[in-house]
């Protein structure tokens, strides 16, 4: 039953497997929870609905004829990333508590490929769901065949990759539910409200556009945004976005680079 | 022409590691011969827990080498790892999958091919006695079989040094008897190398090789025999009365016959040769009434830590360290109960 001794694996192929598995495991265990998938498509498909319509009446865009249902439709794309982002970091507190990631630890594998093993299954689950929510595109005024498919995906990618990225830095700095959920409170969500998901900014209140174009998450609202119109946004909604799409994907990729860096060295810190 | 002495399996130098001002590991150096089952004696606090994580890569000594084969490695090397196998104290498994898939997805962290891992599983599962019930979700399990499953999963990639932190805490004498029934059997048949850290003497007891681990570094090494004759001959246990000082009791006895006398708790130990000799002896010399009981047996390795170290092993010391975030509050829970 023996292995051959001398055989040693080549450290990238160690790598790529422990990424894979754990992607692998991710998305096992969530198929396998049809709850968690009914929730995750349930939950913004009533949040845009009820929110959508009752703002409905009393928005006006500036200098643009877009309906609040239609204007509101990317950032609920990107509530159901954020989402996904705060479980899959809230998995990453359980399982160290439950031990999982002990034998993954001593496993040949390095901490780095942990570290986006884990991103690329929590990314990949926020991605399934977004895609679920996406096909309700049609109904919200964006006929599904005038999507720049390309742009959407790399923007969701990127944003969903970055949030668990920064999910898991934060998880294995706290290891603690609570205070996650304290840290999630008051950063994640205010950083999804002021990022253009729900109103865009005015010209009175040039303190928001400012904030706008600090939020890592209104670019990739941004982008979603000029994605789902094809690419090119109506006239008056320019405003609405911080940057075009490939200042705002530049954006995305730097905030990805930098997150993954955090989670990496935290998840190298400590056992 | 004579033939070099192959070198150990495995031998660490010096190992140091402190934790803020407090020395964890003091230049804690060992050898482990293949085959050997080689145990790391000590209570909570001695530095066996911190012993594993330096073994298992979880965590790199701040100094000391190892060797694998003779050969220099950094300590968490990924030679070193796949040739391990570890199995933790607390529970380690995912319990939303079965079995089956617990140990498919060990095989997988080590590269092992599907085939090769779906027959190896398969043994394993036969071995562990969960054959019947392979395809139910871990969480279904009683706490017996979630411990052969962490033993099954820890062999699956076949590795040559099987690793184990305090592996039958918490079991009882029958589940005890059990589990290190299978350690032999598996040393026996895969020539395998078993390293364990562990309080229990009755566990120490089992181990081919033995170092006492005292305050991060050897206080002695060697056979479980080779250990016990640094105690000489028979021990004496005198329990003593309510009432009576432990301390001026065994003042009085070390006065009258000499030697050391130890105590743990309300309990003196005194090591003679041809002790029956000396009961009638020791009891006269003392009150009426003084004693609860007394009783005379051969020496055990908690007679023989005791000897080297000064230290009761059961003793309530501090404990090593801040407890790493991975372990389980289940563990923390165990050391408390415990200690």
């Amino acid at each position: 039953m023996r292995r051959d001794e001398g055989c040693e694996p080549s450290p990238l192929a160690a790598d790529l497997t422990v990424a894979t598995v754990l992607w692998r495991r991710d998305v096992i265990r969530f198929l396998r929870q049809p709850s968690r998938l009914l929730g995750a498509l349930g939950q913004p498909i009533l949040f845009w609905a009820i929110i959508g319509s009752g703002m409905a009446a009393t928005f006006r865009m500036p200098g643009a004829s877009v309906g609040y249902l239609q204007y509101f439709f990317p950032g609920v794309v990107l509530m159901v990333i954020v989402f996904a982002s705060i479980f899959a970091t809230v998995s990453v507190i359980e399982d160290r508590h439950a031990g999982f990631l002990l034998p993954v630890l001593v496993a040949p594998g390095s901490r780095a490929a942990l570290v986006v093993g884990r991103c690329l299954g929590a990314a990949t689950l926020a991605l399934l769901q977004a895609a679920l929510f996406l096909l309700l595109a049609p109904a919200a005024g964006f006929p599904l065949r005038a999507i720049d498919l390309p742009l959407l995906l790399s923007a969701l990618a990127l944003g969903a990759f970055s949030l668990a990225a920064l999910g898991f830095a934060v998880a294995w700095w706290l290891d603690n539910l609570q205070a996650f959920h304290a840290i999630q409170m008051t950063l994640l969500l205010p950083l999804w409200v002021v990022s253009g998901a729900m109103f865009p900014p005015s010209s009175r209140l040039p303190a928001f556009a400012a904030v706008l174009r600090c939020d890592p998450l209104s670019y990739a609202v941004g982008t979603v945004r000029i994605a789902l119109y094809g690419g090119r946004l109506p006239p008056g909604l320019s405003a609405a976005v911080p940057a075009g799409a490939g200042a705002s994907l530049a954006v995305l990729g730097g905030f990805t680079a930098l997150t993954l860096t955090a989670a990496i060295v935290a998840c190298r810190r400590r056992a | 022409m004579a033939i070099a002495p192959a070198p150990p399996l495995l031998s660490a130098s010096s190992l140091r590691h402190a934790y803020g001002a407090r020395q964890v590991l003091d230049g804690l150096s060992f050898s482990i011969d293949r085959g050997d089952v080689f145990g790391f004696l000590g209570p909570n606090g001695a530095g066996k827990t911190t012993t594993f994580h330096v073994l298992t890569g979880l965590l790199t000594a701040q100094q000391g080498t190892f060797r694998l084969e003779g050969r220099p490695v950094r300590a968490g090397d990924r030679t070193l790892r796949s040739r391990l196998g570890v199995v933790f104290q607390a529970g380690s498994l995912d319990l939303k999958l079965t079995a089956r898939e617990n140990l498919v997805l060990g095989a997988a962290l080590y590269r092992v091919a599907r085939a090769q891992a779906r027959r190896r599983a398969e043994q394993l599962l036969d071995f562990a006695e969960l054959s019947d019930r392979a395809d139910e979700p871990v969480e279904r399990y009683s706490g017996g079989m979630r411990r052969r499953l962490e033993l099954a999963r820890a062999l699956i990639h076949g590795p040559s040094i099987l690793v184990l932190d305090e592996p039958t805490a918490g079991l009882d004498e029958a589940s005890f008897q059990r589990a290190w029934r299978r350690l032999d059997a598996l040393r026996r048949e895969e020539g395998l190398t078993v390293l364990v850290t562990t309080h229990r003497p009755e566990e120490a007891e089992r181990c081919g090789r033995l170092l006492i681990l005292h305050g991060g570094r050897a206080a002695a090494e060697g056979t479980v025999e080779e250990l016990r004759r640094r105690v000489a001959g028979d021990v004496i246990d005198l329990e003593l009365a309510e009432g009576r000082s432990p301390e001026l009791s065994r003042a009085a006895l070390a006065a009258r016959f000499g030697g050391d006398v130890r105590l743990s708790g309300r309990t003196l130990h005194l090591e003679r040769t041809r002790g029956h000799e000396w009961i009638p002896r020791i009891v006269e010399a003392l009150p009426a009434g003084a004693l609860q009981s007394v009783s005379l047996r051969r020496p055990s390795l908690a007679d023989v830590f005791l000897q080297v170290t000064g230290r009761p092993l059961a003793g309530g010391e501090a404990p090593e360290r801040p407890l790493p975030r991975t372990l389980s509050p289940r563990k923390e829970l165990g050391m408390l109960l415990r200690r």
